[in-house]
């Protein structure tokens, strides 16, 4: 197969930045979104040009640390798909394909492709946990957890933290990663202690990040390569009026 | 047996572990935890500790150490903790909780253990290990891991390769992500509350010894490249495996041996380097330019049956071949524990089956795991609830539905049992300088069982570091050190000449072209079957590869910004040295045991044959500089609980 790809290249932080194409020839459909930018990578190395840079590392749709526009959705056309595990027989021989970083105010661009996601880890020090410290645990069969509740937060619990949602959504919202947390420690009953006060605080942190608010529009669920419902947002937002004085 | 020349290795003294406990077994972790020197929280307050990498081990001992009042400064390569790659562990956990009622006991799960790592791992790390299990699970389950749960809301359990018990606690698929979560977020926690300091996009390049004491790390910020000295009182490096020498591997593409390889160098023992685990259930090489393999859980063998055909090079599509013309080898060959033999068992015998051309898919190099039979018994719904994501993932790279056509499966290079030597405490040979997790060696031997690699890292960083590395800190205040201390601008400077050189060369070959070269000849002489002859190829061809590295590797420029091909070009620099050491390791056992197999020692039925009398030993080796021959440390393993038999699962 043979592609056209516009990428984004932006040398730094204060580049402007600007769209470039590049030919790439001899891909095979079983290859990784991916491995097509390493061999276009490995191409522009031996020519002495600059190969494009993102993030990746498990190429197996779990660390989260790959994430993408292609052709303007997040993650490319697939569902519930990572780029590493995109595979190329979903496009057609002979396709331009445009391939943008992240955009959204709060993940500044660092490289071509690569963004600073680190708002996120921010949101989680933030309450994003529960607090019990090693070795302080009752047997673990004291608390039983039905099977639809472990079954619901698990659902939440899958989020890799990729930030496609915030990509996709027309406000720049975190709100589906930031509720995601929220549900899947909020339906436990070990994270009911805290679950107002994680509510609220994560959501300060979201807020004074610059992320923008939630309305409602569900771009972001349709882009979850995890497929995370939107109904844990509303989960969220009942903690957080619960929470209110 | 063959004879083994010395040339490639010297001999040294043997060593010991110091802090080797003695007694019943039973008692042992419980009197080392009670005899270790305690800090007391007022000088804890004023002691920095060092972890590198936030893994399972490195995550859970950062927020340990923290919660136990310690200055904790924790680095990862990823542009976020919790991306490190226990995430991708999928199928479980074991413990000895024995909620099943099925005879499990802390007893039987250390004797799996050793049995499974083929008797090269010490008794007393194993017995502490399955010791703790129990309570890693208590922990984790507190912290909100949402662990499946049968109807009652109780916590479910599974079987693992290498056991007749169900001990394995799991989170679907994703058992690895949602641990790593648990201790990522029990670290965040300490994050937010200042008393851990986190620092992503950064390497550590080199390790700093004062006095003989590790007194901090050299790391490059990836973003900016600046080369930064961080100095504390102890370092604990949980960096991982070195699966990646093989560059076809499970690991993740950032995974690498640096931390420990520098460390080595610095003077800490590597040892057992050439115990490497090849995973039986992983999906074929499709293209050429695959720079990566995808594990498929264990676990799978629960309920997928693992045959090929009778016929060799058979044309026909898997459901046009009738029962009675199957041959489902793993049952034939081991009735007592059919498709959940060990891995190193498994692995094996899937490369036997494809070396005599019953292989199936291109290239005949992989063979069937069939869920028919399970389908049928219990249907659709009951195998995707278990396995959903799985399928998924295997449709996903390969287009097949795994309810509708058996997957194809071959095995890969997953997990390394070698590591940095350390003592009962996870102390290396360096003062100061601790190793926990798949970066040390310590508790699986020659081959690790299926679900112990999390209980393994897990244990070490709540539990066991926490409490040891006080014993070494009980002792501080340590030397005044200042960045301006010579030992730390020497070292400095050398990781900043390293980096120029690597810039310097300017060559015309790719790191990656060399990285794939030194894979695929590790994984022809030091992979599923080792010879003699093979590895001394591969020792006369390394030297000259490296040689070739230095001269024509190319990087494109710049040491000061963000730069993803210098990052690579010094791991593969590292891999092509540590690559070695591996295949002297591996040469000078000549022996087989666990996932090492030499070709010249193997029973009648092609199993690994151990010979007890001459390599009953951990082999430490010591740095001598690039190329020169090793030095051998031979640490004696001693069985009173266990007694070592030829492993049989038949």
């Amino acid at each position: 197969m043979r592609f056209t790809l516009r990428i984004w290249r932006q040398r730094d932080r204060d580049d402007t930045g600007a769209m470039v194409s590049y030919p790439v020839d001899h891909v095979s459909p079983d290859m990784s979104f991916l491995e097509m930018l390493d061999v276009l990578n490995e191409e522009l190395v031996r020519r002495g040009e600059e190969p494009v840079a993102f993030d990746h590392d498990c190429r197996e749709g779990i660390c989260g640390a790959c994430g993408m526009m292609i052709n303007g959705m997040a993650h490319g056309p697939q569902r519930a798909t990572t780029a590493c595990q995109l595979s190329m027989r979903h496009f057609a021989d002979g396709d331009t394909i445009t391939v943008e970083p992240w955009r959204a105010r709060p993940f500044g661009v660092i490289k071509d492709l690569v963004v600073d996601r680190s708002a996120f880890d921010r949101i989680i020090a933030s309450g994003g946990y529960v607090s019990v410290p090693a070795g302080s645990a009752p047997d673990a069969h004291a608390l039983p957890v039905s099977t639809s509740s472990a079954e619901a937060s698990f659902e939440a619990a899958v989020c890799i933290g990729c930030g496609a949602c915030v990509a996709a959504c027309p406000n720049g919202s975190a709100m589906l990663f930031t509720a995601a947390k929220a549900t899947h420690l909020g339906l436990l009953p070990q994270g009911q202690p805290e679950r107002y006060v994680r509510a609220a605080e994560m959501v300060r942190t979201h807020d004074e990040l610059g992320f923008g608010g939630c309305t409602s529009m569900g771009e972001c669920t349709a882009v979850c390569p995890k497929s995370i419902p939107l109904d844990v947002i509303s989960r969220l937002n009942r903690d957080l009026l619960h929470g209110q004085p | 047996m063959l004879k083994t020349d010395k040339t490639f290795y010297v001999d040294g003294l043997s060593i010991a572990d110091g802090k080797a406990p003695s007694g019943p077994i039973e008692s042992r972790w419980g009197r080392r935890e009670s005899e270790v020197r305690l800090v007391s929280p007022a000088n804890k307050r004023r002691l920095t500790v060092i972890v590198v990498g936030t893994g399972l081990a490195g995550s859970s001992a950062a927020a340990t150490l923290a919660e136990l009042g310690y200055r904790v400064v924790s680095f990862c390569y990823q542009d976020s903790p919790r991306r490190a790659h226990s995430i991708a562990a999928q199928g479980g956990i074991n413990a000895a909780k024995n909620y099943r009622n099925d005879g499990d006991s802390v007893w039987r799960l250390c004797h799996d253990t050793v049995k499974g790592g083929d008797f090269r791992s010490r008794e007393s790390n194993v017995y502490r290990l399955a010791e703790i299990s129990s309570r890693i699970i208590d922990h984790c389950v507190a912290q909100g891991v949402p662990f499946a749960r049968e109807y009652g809301g109780l916590l479910d359990t599974r079987s693992f390769g290498g056991a007749q018990v169900s001990r394995t606690f799991y989170a679907r698929g994703q058992t690895g992500q949602q641990l790593l979560l648990g201790a990522y977020q029990a670290m965040a926690k300490q994050i937010g509350a200042g008393k851990v300091r986190q620092y992503p996009r950064t390497e550590m390049l080199d390790l700093i010894v004062v006095d003989g004491r590790a007194r901090g790390v050299v790391t490059r910020d990836l973003v900016t490249g600046e080369v930064i000295t961080y100095l504390a009182d102890a370092v604990v490096l949980a960096t991982g495996g070195y699966g990646n020498v093989f560059h076809l591997s499970t690991n993740a593409k950032g995974c690498n041996a640096t931390a420990i390889w520098r460390a080595h160098r610095r003077g800490a023992l590597f040892a057992n380097p050439c115990y490497t685990q090849i995973h039986p259930t992983c999906i074929p090489v499709s293209n050429d330019h695959q720079c990566k393999l995808t594990l498929m859980s264990e676990s799978l063998r629960n309920d997928g049956r693992v045959w090929v055909p009778t016929r060799a090079r058979d044309p026909r599509s898997p459901d046009r071949i009738p029962e009675g013309e199957r041959d489902y080898f793993l049952e034939r060959t081991y009735p007592r524990f059919g498709n959940l033999v060990p891995r190193d068992i498994a692995s094996r015998a899937v490369k036997r089956v494809c070396d005599s051309g019953r292989g199936v898919g291109p290239g005949g190099r992989g063979v069937y795991l069939d869920f028919a039979d399970a389908l049928d018994r219990l249907g659709r719904a009951s195998i995707q609830a278990k396995y959903g994501n799985l399928f998924q993932m295997y449709q996903r790279i390969t287009g097949d539905d795994p309810c509708c056509v058996p997957m194809r499966i071959y095995p890969a290079v997953h997990y390394t049992m070698g590591g940095l030597w350390v003592d009962y405490d996870l102390h290396s040979t360096i003062p100061g300088l601790f190793v926990i997790g798949e970066a040390n060696f310590s508790d699986h031997g020659a081959n690790r069982l299926g679900a112990s690699a999390l209980m393994q890292g897990l244990a070490d960083g709540y539990f066991v570091l926490p409490n040891t590395i006080g014993d070494y800190l009980a002792d501080a205040p340590f030397e005044e050190v200042d960045l301006d201390h010579p030992a730390v601008t020497a070292t400095e400077s050398e990781v900043r000449g390293r980096i120029a050189a690597l810039l310097a060369v300017d060559g015309d070959r790719t790191v990656e072209e060399f990285h794939r070269e030194l894979g695929q000849l590790m994984w022809d002489h030091c992979g599923m079957e080792r010879t003699d002859r093979g590895l001394r190829s591969a020792l006369a061809r390394i030297p000259a590869l490296r040689e070739e590295y230095w001269q024509r590797v190319k990087v494109p420029s710049g040491g000061r910004r963000f730069n993803q091909e210098l990052e690579k070009a010094g791991r593969v620099a590292d891999f092509l040295e540590l690559a070695e050491l591996m295949c002297v390791d591996a040469l000078h056992r000549t022996e087989s045991c666990g996932s090492h197999f030499r070709t010249e020692s193997q029973t009648d039925d092609g199993e690994a044959r151990r010979d007890d009398t001459n390599f009953g030993y951990v082999a430490a080796w010591e740095y001598a500089g690039v190329g020169r021959p090793p030095v051998l440390h031979r640490e004696e393993l001693g069985f009173s609980y266990f007694e070592p038999t030829q492993r049989s699962y038949q």
